[in-house]
């Protein structure tokens, strides 16, 4: 074998080697990043698996029924989720009640009448504002929003119903300052940024065509809205809602400062009550006994429950959404 | 022939809706300005030097949040760190290796789900697997739940971004011979730094303001504390303790810990927004 054959082979053996290298390296990666993928998968499969297991010996105790009891005895150990569920069903329902309407005025008045100066820096306020830590719109609640609607808001619509049959049981019995009403509006102010900017981003995949074609006929802006807008972006803006509803019915710090935490049912929007996320909030440190934290951890379950489903309604509507031709 | 009975209503309606939609606009706005404006004149009435210097006080006494502050800090670093990879590289397998495999689409449901889940649901969950079985609280299992929450954050912009980025840069990479690996590192990862680091930013602008997954994982602690294995103490859950108690001096700091978090997480906010514009531009 002459020597320059010899090198050329070794040059070549050693390429192979990088080669391998360099594939053992690839492949490597690719499965540590598949693993990483794998692993946010099975967070989900992880967070059921471990709440169903914390929360077998509530539902042993007490069987489906727990989640229709109204009932919650620490002392007897007797547990129901009836009361936190109708707390976190009705303040949410406040919440979107509110949110929805003007978090559609404002992302109307984005598009289509604010001045285009002022368009970005509110859109940007709006957008930093969905940042804000949840904790501080609750001691804003609390120190706040709760003394001001005992003092000023709540005596007057109490005497202003006082006669009226449905109404008076509504806004019923002494001003407490915090309860379900003050909680539901705590929500709606916390949820309204998300709501908007969702709204408004949908309301902004409108082709601008199709809206001067509207205006050119003579529509007015409400009709443009009404008719061109809307319609467009129904779909759009039921997954931003849902969105909101989701974050609205799991919100665990804006509410507990607020709400009162009372295992009650009352039909006055005034009185305390407590949500789901309240309840774990404020006693699952305090819990005593298997049963007490088992309880507990089965309220969680049913949250997580109920805000998976709303939010996989969301994103199943805004995925249908972002793959319609054209957008 | 106009028909001006019909026309005069059109612009009726118009006008109420125009007048009704600017006002909610004035009322959004409006509401969100005074909660801010609240925060910040009680958040700086209470900020004092010694907010920084002195460890969170027993009820009547006077004191800071140094620990709170330190503890917040630890948290929040630690679990970027365990998270924003791990997010980082399933991501990365999403949109590198993984773009047209099944288990893609899956797993962006499930983890668009997880994004919006409940915080506190996330610290039962940690709390079942770490707290149990542990025996104690401890700084650990905050930093996992907090952990959790970064990874659906960063997984989800990694992929956008690296979706971004041209398939002729990659394309080209593969035809000088590079394996996937060295295209991922060299040529993705590079074009869509910036807006990963954005999904980074706002994980930890994110995380720095959750309460509800430490409330029973770190805990929270009066005095201060760098071990990992026994609760620690953080802004948020200071927060929650000092505002819900009847001390006036408990509640002032508990204002001065809120004008720290909201600051850091506006600027947090701002600053990734700016990255992601850079990122725009280029």
């Amino acid at each position: 074998m002459n020597p320059a054959a010899d090198r050329s082979l070794a040059r070549h053996e050693g390429i192979a080697l990088t080669q391998k290298r360099v594939f053992t390296v690839d492949r490597l990666f690719h499965v540590f990043t598949y693993l990483s993928a794998l692993a946010a998968l099975l967070l989900l499969v992880g967070v059921i698996v471990a709440l169903i297991e914390g929360s077998l010996p509530a539902l042993a105790k007490f069987k489906f029924g727990f989640f229709f009891r109204d009932m919650w005895d620490p002392v007897k150990e007797d547990f129901g989720a009836l009361a936190p569920l109708f707390g976190t069903l009705v303040t949410a329902a406040i919440a979107m009640i509110i949110a929805v309407p003007v978090g559609i005025g404002i992302a109307i008045f984005l598009t289509e009448l604010c001045p285009r100066a002022l368009r970005r820096p509110i859109g940007i306020a709006i957008e930093l504002l969905a940042g804000v830590p949840s904790i501080i719109f609750g001691i804003w609640g609390l120190f706040v929003l709760a003394p001001f609607l005992q003092k000023n808001v709540q005596p007057a619509l109490i005497g202003a119903f006082e006669n009226i049959p449905v109404l008076s049981s509504l806004f019923a019995g002494p001003p407490y300052g915090i309860g379900i009403a003050t909680a539901g509006l705590i929500l709606a102010i916390m949820v309204l940024p998300f709501v908007t900017a969702i709204t408004r981003d949908v309301f902004q995949t409108v082709p601008a065509m199709q809206k001067e074609a509207a205006y050119g006929v003579g529509c007015t802006t409400w009709e443009v809205v009404r008719h061109i807008v809307i319609p467009h972006t129904r779909i759009g803006i039921l997954g931003g809602v849902m969105l909101g509803l989701g974050r609205a019915l799991g919100e665990t710090m804006a509410v507990t400062f607020v709400i009162g935490n009372a295992h009650e049912i009352g039909t006055s929007l005034f009185g305390p009550g407590t949500t789901i996320s309240a309840t774990i909030a404020s006693e699952f440190t305090e819990a005593v006994g298997d049963l007490y934290t088992s309880s507990l951890i089965a309220l969680g379950l049913l949250l997580f429950i109920v805000t998976f489903i709303v939010l996989a309604c969301a994103r199943l509507l805004l995925m249908r959404l972002s793959q319609r031709p054209g957008l | 022939m106009m028909n001006r009975a019909l026309y005069a209503r059109r612009r009726m309606v118009n006008r109420i809706i125009a007048a009704l939609s600017t006002g909610a606009a004035a009322l959004g706005i409006l509401v969100l300005a005074l909660v801010l404006a609240t925060l910040f004149a009680e958040g700086f009435a209470g900020l004092k030097l010694s907010t920084f210097t002195e460890m969170t006080p027993p009820p009547g006494n006077s004191g800071g949040l140094l620990n709170a502050i330190a503890g917040s800090l630890i948290l929040t670093g630690a679990a970027t760190l365990v998270g924003a990879p791990l997010g980082i590289f399933a991501g990365t397998y999403m949109a590198e290796y993984g773009r047209y495999s099944r288990l893609t689409p899956t797993i962006r449901f499930i983890n668009d789900v997880l994004l919006s889940a409940p915080s506190i649901v996330i610290g039962l969950f940690v709390y079942e697997i770490m707290v149990v079985p542990m025996g104690h609280f401890s700084a650990w299992s905050g930093i996992v739940a907090l952990a959790i929450i970064v990874i659906p954050i960063t997984l989800r912009t990694t992929e956008d971004m690296l979706a971004l980025v041209p398939s002729q840069l990659r394309e080209a990479a593969v035809a000088l011979g590079a394996p996937m690996w060295r295209v991922i590192w060299k040529v993705s990862y590079r074009a869509a730094l910036g807006g990963m680091l954005t999904g980074v930013l706002l994980a930890v602008a994110r995380i720095s303001g959750e309460t509800a997954p430490l409330l029973f994982t770190a805990l929270n602690n009066q005095f201060w504390s760098t071990n990992f294995g026994a609760p620690m103490a953080s802004l948020p859950a200071t927060i929650f303790q000092f505002a819900m108690s009847p001390y006036p001096d408990w509640q002032r700091l508990a204002w001065a810990g809120a004008l720290l978090i909201t600051l850091a997480v506006l600027l947090l906010n701002v600053f990734a927004r700016v990255l992601a514009s850079r990122q725009r531009q280029r």
